[in-house]
């Protein structure tokens, strides 16, 4: 007998949300604000969306994970008292400036919060069955591959920080990558599901390592390109680090062949040593990372003040309010690690590492134990996604890899990154509650698959 | 598949090591050295953050913290700061702190371990924390009174009272304005510091308690005292005082000042010799005592030994192993003695106590941000310099000086003042420097002064005529409260 562990999965919540007020509270006392004004508002906000997220997964996918839902929520939680935290700080600023006190961000990010429930809710709603996705491969494909150019587009594509990878609609703009990397990994499991017999196919042996044919390389090559692509007009290093290596690591899994990790490394090598040796923005973040201090003042200010913010924190951080996370430019989006690390020490940024390790073993977990090809490759390409991306940025932020312009997930203001990252959990939990289910019927698995299939 | 996943996110886990071992990196391990690297704002921030306590003169602060309109909380201001700087010193963002700001730190951010209490009740209360107030011992009259004697020369004043050692007053002049290096414009700071380095009258420098001088003729007390001590002489002993003194086993000679005999037929008497600060016989004085007796008594008046007020005062110096006519140059503060104005303040406050030599100090209390006394300092002796029937006989000799001597201009009517004049050459081109050191009331002293003027350029009457009437000042300062 699976037990459903919905409840579990509201306490988790319940949790969150307490640690999210207690936070809030720390935050107002310790700045000298007081207690938040729109306290009982915000935390009224993000309680809502958590149980109308908690009602419809109890309702649509009773089966699935319940820890991912309780664990993004935190994630968010910590996100929103942070970007509080900063708000309040450049209030101060501006203040003592005498310069008018700008827009607090806490309340976009909540409203973007809402929105991602919402999305989050329409993911279980509107899909009973994640197989449902893989009709639409190549539309997806297509979709995701215009989305991830959409910012080189002339009049609506926006330019912000040397990176160009915003849209601008009137008044919004958003980062259509978050959205292409969902797209983007549907169409990869729906292809791969499809091709990876041919691209398992093994024609010449080299040290005991299986090549594939040389007609099979076309869409690694493909992908290659693509991310190179990015890499140079879009400056963006990050999603190009993404992008490749997600598609690697799903050819890797789809094929069960280890060749083609060797052949994506070698690619990803002579890429990153071609983008570093021709292009001068590519050259100075290694060059930045190999001896930050040198640049302190110049292109190594980020992150060496990422680092001093951190130092500051040591094991047990400053205090929420009680540190200088201003200090570090980008503080609420790129560097929010670096802000939390100062404020909560190595020991948040421990348990902020291991939130998101959770969520990606579950992500693991759903992928295992699904049945189908096309969901496990989908919830392993999901979660790898999620990883690769927790990866790159914090190694950024922590100067243990160059720095690359990454959101962290959940934690960073920004309404693209929030809802793609929501729809990421949705995706998965909606994978999760059909492998966790339990067969109703005594048929053997293959029929009981064309069963489910007939009752959506 | 499953098999790929399980091994993909075994490498995953690996670079989670490698994430958490990074952070340990910076947050554990490098984490003493990011902070201290100059670039870093964020220690300084923390201690303008916070209302850093006042340093006290009596009630008033001359140094406090305001608060101001910027990402630095709160900046330092310092009430008649040049007046107070070689007491206070400053605190810079670019240049660290020095005087007081730099030795009470931990008392004036509120990090010393008195204040556990306080930081206990802060962390329940959720207050930002405060530091502690320094009172200082500085009589706040006697200091304007010094400041207003030196203005226009170059030099400094010390003033101790002798009972306990409290030092009532410690100027320099040219003085600098700690406000300007403690802004928050590194820039300005930058400015301001690079002209106080390049000003040859080194303005920075802490003159009454680092400037060392030779002492001239005011040393003539501390050979008095050990020929007291010697039990050979007494006020009355009859010295050679000849016109020029042969330094023994050399080919020069030591002349008086006036060039003259210090009394008929070359004879003097030791008050008298003292009176008129006769050369020639304190020479031969010194040669008779030898230069261990000398330096005995000039250690137990605080020579060879460095006091921390708490600042570091220098070192104040007897030669080590001078011969005959190094000796002879020595006993009359020439040659190679060398001293703080703090140090003759500290022989005139020894002589005027009973013989006994206090600890010099300049913190009286630490306050909790409260205000409530945390500490007071108690005072301490030092060392037996005199025995007290030799002080008394040295005191009159020194009243002597001032009444009918070269000290004149240190009279105050109705209080025996006891005084003593010096002059010395720093080399043979440089100008001379001149001294007054001086106590009263003579019987039980409330005050005692040392007043140092650099490049004088008057000759021996010059202790009289410049620094006499700033001992005097300041000595009426205290005595009229």
């Amino acid at each position: 007998m699976i037990k459903k562990r919905r409840n579990t999965e509201l306490a988790l919540l319940i949790f969150a949300w307490l640690l999210g007020v207690l936070g809030t509270l720390q935050v107002g006392w310790a700045t000298g604000e007081g207690t938040p004004p729109r306290l009982w508002i915000t935390a009224g906000a993000v309680a809502a969306v958590a149980l109308v997220m908690h009602t419809v997964v109890r309702i649509r996918a009773p089966y699935a994970d319940p820890i991912m839902l309780p664990v993004g929520t935190l994630l968010t939680i910590l996100g929103l008292i942070m970007i509080y935290r900063l708000d309040v700080a450049d209030a101060r600023r501006a203040q003592l400036n005498k310069s008018p006190i700008p827009t607090p961000d806490v309340y976009s990010q909540l409203t973007w919060f809402a929105i991602a429930g919402i999305l989050f809710c329409a993911v279980f709603i509107l899909l009973r069955d994640h197989r449902r996705l893989q009709r639409y491969t190549f539309t997806f494909g297509l979709i995701g591959l215009i989305l991830m150019v959409l910012p080189l587009a002339p009049i609506i594509g926006t330019t912000v920080n040397g990176a160009t990878l915003w849209v601008r609609f009137g008044g919004l703009q958003f980062q259509p990558a978050e959205i292409a990397k969902i797209l983007i990994t549907i169409f990869f499991a729906g292809y791969l599901v499809k091709t990876r017999d041919s691209l398992a196919l093994v024609r010449t042996k080299v040290l005991g390592v299986g090549l594939p044919r040389p007609k099979d390389l076309g869409p690694i090559v493909v992908a290659w390109f693509i991310s190179l692509g990015v890499l140079i007009f879009q400056r963006d290093l990050g999603t190009s680090l993404l992008f490749f290596g997600l598609f690697v690591s799903m050819l890797y899994i789809a094929t069960q062949r280890r060749s083609w990790l060797i052949i994506g490394f070698v690619l990803f090598v002579g890429g990153a040593y071609f983008a570093y040796s021709n292009f001068a923005h590519v050259e100075a973040r290694v060059t930045v990372w190999l001896d930050p201090w040198t640049y302190s003042d110049t292109t190594g200010y980020q992150i060496v003040q990422s680092l001093y913010g951190l130092a500051n924190g040591g094991i047990l951080g400053a205090g929420l309010g009680q540190g200088f996370p201003n200090l570090v430019p980008f503080a609420s989006t790129d560097f929010i690690v670096s802000a939390l690390g100062e404020e909560l020490g190595i020991t948040g940024v421990f348990a902020i590492l291991m939130l998101y390790a959770l969520l990606i073993e579950r992500g693991f977990r759903v992928a295992i134990t699904c049945r189908d090809g096309f969901g496990q490759l989908l919830a392993a390409g999901l979660s790898i996604t999620l990883a690769l991306q927790v990866f790159v940025i914090i190694g950024g932020v922590t100067g243990l890899i160059p720095l690359t312009g990454l959101t962290t997930p959940f934690l960073s203001y920004g309404g693209s990154s929030l809802i793609a990252n929501w729809v990421i959990v949705a995706l998965l939990l909606r994978i999760s509650d059909r492998s966790r289910r339990p067969d109703t019927s005594q048929i053997s698995p293959d029929d009981a698959m064309t069963q489910v299939v007939s009752r959506v | 598949m499953s098999r790929q996943i399980r091994r993909l996110s075994f490498v995953f886990g690996l670079l989670l090591i490698a994430l958490l071992v990074n952070a340990t990196l910076i947050q554990v391990i490098n984490a003493r050295d990011y902070r201290d690297r100059p670039g870093n704002q964020r220690i300084l921030l923390a201690e303008y953050d916070r209302e850093r306590g006042p340093i006290l003169v009596a009630s008033d602060p001359v140094a406090r913290s305001v608060e101001t309109g910027n990402t630095l909380t709160y900046i330092r201001e310092y009430n008649n700061g040049p007046l107070y700087a070689p007491v206070t010193g400053f605190y810079s963002l670019v240049y660290g702190a020095t005087g007081l700001e730099r030795t009470e730190n931990r008392i004036l951010n509120g990090k010393a371990d008195i204040f556990t209490v306080d930081r206990i009740q802060q962390l329940v209360s959720g207050r930002q924390p405060v530091g502690g107030a320094v009172t200082t011992t500085i009589d706040a009259a006697a200091q304007r009174a010094a400041f207003k004697g030196l203005k226009g020369k170059r030099g400094a004043v010390v003033a101790i009272e002798p009972a306990t050692g409290r030092i009532l007053a410690s100027v320099q002049m040219p003085s600098f304005d700690p406000n300007r290096l403690s802004s928050h414009n590194p820039a300005d700071i930058r400015e301001y510091y690079a002209e106080l380095e390049a000003d040859p009258q080194k303005p920075l420098l802490n003159r009454p308690v680092v400037s060392l001088n030779p002492p001239g003729s005011t040393f003539k007390v501390v050979t008095a005292a050990a020929a007291l001590a010697s039990g050979r002489f007494t006020a009355d002993s009859i010295l050679p005082g000849p016109k020029a003194y042969q330094l023994p086993n050399s080919t020069k000679k030591l002349r008086n000042w006036n060039g003259r005999e210090c009394g008929p037929g070359g004879k003097v008497t030791l008050e008298q010799a003292l009176a008129i600060s006769c050369n020639t016989a304190f020479a031969w004085l010194g040669n008779e005592l030898g230069a261990s007796a000398i330096r005995t008594q000039a250690d137990a008046f605080g020579f060879d030994h460095s006091f921390e007020i708490p600042l570091r005062a220098a070192t104040s110096l007897f030669p080590a192993d001078p011969d005959a006519p190094q000796t002879a140059l020595s006993a009359i503060g020439q040659f190679d003695v060398r001293a703080t104005a703090l140090q003759m303040a500290m022989v005139a406050a020894a002589i005027g106590n009973s013989g006994r030599t206090m600890n010099p100090y300049l913190v009286q209390e630490i306050r909790g941000p409260d205000l409530s006394i945390l500490q007071t300092t108690e005072p301490t002796q030092y060392a037996d310099a005199m025995k007290p029937s030799d002080s008394l006989s040295l005191t009159d000799m020194m009243v002597n000086v001032v009444q009918n001597g070269t000290g004149s201009n240190a009279q105050i009517s109705g209080i025996r003042v006891a005084g003593k004049t010096g002059t010395a050459q720093t080399g043979n081109d440089s100008p001379s420097v001149a001294w007054f050191i001086s106590f009263a009331p003579a019987a039980a002293p409330k005050v005692a002064v040392a007043v140092v003027i650099e490049e004088s350029g008057a000759p021996e009457v010059s202790g009289n005529g410049l620094a006499a009437p700033i001992a005097k000042a300041v000595m009426e300062a205290v005595l009229r409260q």
